[in-house]
């Protein structure tokens, strides 16, 4: 039975895809597929192209060349609203909360509920106080008070408005790209919970992380990048936890051990 | 997350947070509004002057107050939506005289009717405010800068071609264009209370404030407008149409330039040829006053009309009591500068206070 027939038909895929920076491939010809239901971690050094690969995904940058594929159909978003119009919702890097706006408000940011026709288009404020207090409890946070601005959050609060909002929003795929605030291990808890409660509702799931043992333990599949180009792509079944943390750890050896693991699984090639 | 009294962090449903006394409650929320300051200061210039020119509070003293309050009102609340969204404009004042300007050569040189040349400077002054926006998003350029240069860009080309066409800065008959009668109901009506003379310009500050207030709470180009100015990064990343809504907002500054300027042509009948910056630099100590915060993000158009009131009472104050005027600079050094203490308090305690 090979891998092509028990895998159903990615909901993102890269073909090729290279995106520059100037002169510089933050991302040079990277294929790559997501499916729904996997949690595919995304592992490499700062500066490997994890954020740059977060930015196309997500609609904040445009790739150059190759071809971004959602539902098999290529795609170029043209803003990350386009992206999450599409069902592709994100956790950004810094969380992409307003501290001066509310709880409310920043849940709905640019993709606010509205009522009315057009020169009395407003806010649907009932429906979006309703919508976030339910969808922020529904991933272990009750009783917030949607009014008060996101600044009166805590850390932890925060990170959870920005992972239920990207899952109130991510109809089909999730990007999660790993905070860089340094989290704790009730945090971690939390991303992780929301990510697993993710992949059961079908989800593809794009998780960047720094943290190889963290990937192991929810990862189904681990896209390895090393200057701009994939490294690696690897199923539980190729890497325990150590070796992935040894891929982490240096260029030349994650080359030299992708090459060995590619001889010994020649699927790798076809990916 | 919490954490519990051995150290574990916690878990679940977390026990609700003691909610603070009540009273404390109302005071925080009555300092996270940021039209406060204005309205302490409002306070503070009523009891100053109060006893110094009672002439204030005669029919004739109001209605100079809030006549003057509503031309920098209009200013002032465009300016508060712009400096919200973590912008600047220098250029309203100047957009105001040359709009002013354009309709009067329209009207006087090419014969033009009085509603075909306010059209047509309204026009322009709203290509004005696209430049300026289109600077600021393509250059990413401060927008003090930028639209300090198109000011000095106008006020040189707008005396000069003035000049050259009517040898003198000063454009006058323009109320004989034809249907000058209808646009003088529009712009121009007044109503006679004891000795006062209350001004049209007073209903379009009034009109301009609410719709301004409501349009920053209750619409997504609202919400926008907070996010680019808070958080432009966060903005951006959840695809708020940030580039939209700047230029857009420089377009708002211009078309309240315009309109500012067209309710001086209606009144006088012609057009002085003045340079601009002092005005404009009063719109933004208005909306200051008025509690914006000139990091962004923070701000309102109801306090934007607070400080301009304000602002017009200690300028009429300084008048009635007879004071000489330069009095009247010291005095607002000093109200910019409590505003802009009193904002950095205000900032500190937007941490804890629910609002909407």
């Amino acid at each position: 039975m090979t891998e092509a027939e028990t895998l159903p038909a990615p909901v993102l895929e890269l073909r090729g895809l290279s995106v520059h920076h100037g002169s510089v491939a933050a991302l040079a010809r990277a294929s790559a597929a997501f499916r729904a239901g996997q949690i595919t971690c995304v592992l490499g050094e700062n500066g490997s192209g994890k954020s740059t690969l977060v930015s196309v995904l997500s609609g904040l940058c445009r790739h150059d060349e190759g071809s971004l594929l959602l539902d098999g159909r290529p795609v170029r978003f043209r803003s990350p609203r386009a992206a999450r119009a599409a069902g592709i919702a994100t956790v950004w890097q810094d969380l992409a909360v307003a501290p001066l706006l509310s709880v409310w408000r920043n849940f709905f940011l640019g993709a606010e509920p509205t009522r009315g026709a057009w020169p009395l288009r407003r806010l649907d404020v009932a429906l979006a106080r309703e919508t976030t207090v339910r969808a922020l409890a529904r991933v272990g946070v009750p009783g917030i008070d949607p009014d008060q601005p996101a600044a009166a959050l805590r850390a932890g609060e925060r990170q959870t408005l920005a992972v239920a909002r990207a899952l109130h929003f991510g109809a089909r795929a999730l990007l999660i790209d790993e905070p860089i605030a340094p989290m704790t291990i009730a945090q971690h808890t939390l991303v992780g919970q929301a990510v697993l409660s993710a992949r059961a509702q079908g989800l593809a799931i794009v998780a960047v992380t720094n943290n190889p043992r963290y990937a192991h333990l929810v990862g189904d599949r681990f896209l390895l990048l090393a200057h701009g180009a994939v490294a690696g792509n690897l199923t539980r079944e190729d890497v325990d936890a150590d070796v992935l943390t040894r891929l982490m750890a240096g260029g030349e050896e994650l080359t030299a051990l992708t090459t060995r693991l590619r001889q010994l699984h020649p699927e790798l090639d076809d990916r | 997350m919490p954490v519990t009294a051995d150290g574990l962090p916690s878990f679940g449903p977390q026990p609700a947070a003691l909610a603070p006394a009540r009273g404390r409650r109302v005071l925080d929320r009555a300092l996270a509004r940021p039209s406060l300051a204005a309205i302490v200061g409002l306070v503070v210039v009523l009891l100053f002057f109060g006893p110094q020119a009672p002439g204030l509070f005669s029919s004739g003293g109001l209605a100079s107050v809030l006549d003057s309050a509503a031309l920098l009102g209009i200013g002032g609340v465009a300016v508060a939506l712009l400096l919200v969204s973590g912008q600047f404009d220098l250029s309203i004042g100047m957009v105001a005289v040359g709009s002013a300007l354009l309709t009067g050569v329209l009207v006087v040189e090419a014969g033009w009717g009085a509603w075909p040349a306010l059209l047509a400077s309204l026009v322009a002054a709203l290509l004005v405010g696209l430049v300026n926006g289109w600077l600021v998003v393509a250059t990413g350029l401060p927008s003090f800068l930028v639209t300090l240069a198109t000011f000095l860009v106008l006020q040189g080309a707008a005396l000069a071609g003035v000049r050259s066409l009517t040898r003198s800065v000063r454009v006058d008959g323009v109320d004989a264009a034809a249907g000058w009668s209808s646009v003088t109901t529009v712009f121009g009506s007044t109503v006679q209370v004891g000795d006062g003379r209350f001004r049209i310009a007073l209903l379009w500050w009034l009109t301009l404030t609410l719709w301004a207030t409501w349009v920053l709470w209750r619409t997504r180009f609202g919400n926008a407008v907070f996010a680019v100015g808070g958080a432009p990064r966060a903005a951006r990343e959840l695809g708020v149409a940030d580039r939209r809504t700047t230029i857009v907002l420089f377009c708002c500054t211009a078309a309240a330039g315009w309109l500012i300027g067209t309710l001086g042509v209606v009144r006088i009948g012609g057009v002085q040829g003045t340079t601009g910056l002092g005005t404009a630099i009063e719109f933004v100590v208005v909306a200051v006053i008025g509690g914006c915060l000139l990091t962004g993000g923070y701000g309102s158009a109801i306090g934007a009309a607070i400080g301009a009131l304000v602002y017009a009472t200690a300028r009429q104050g300084v008048a009635l009591a007879g004071w000489d005027p330069r009095w009247f600079e010291a005095f607002l050094g000093v109200l910019l500068l409590v505003a802009l203490l009193t904002n950095g308090v205000v900032r500190g305690r937007l941490r804890a206070v629910p609002r909407s």
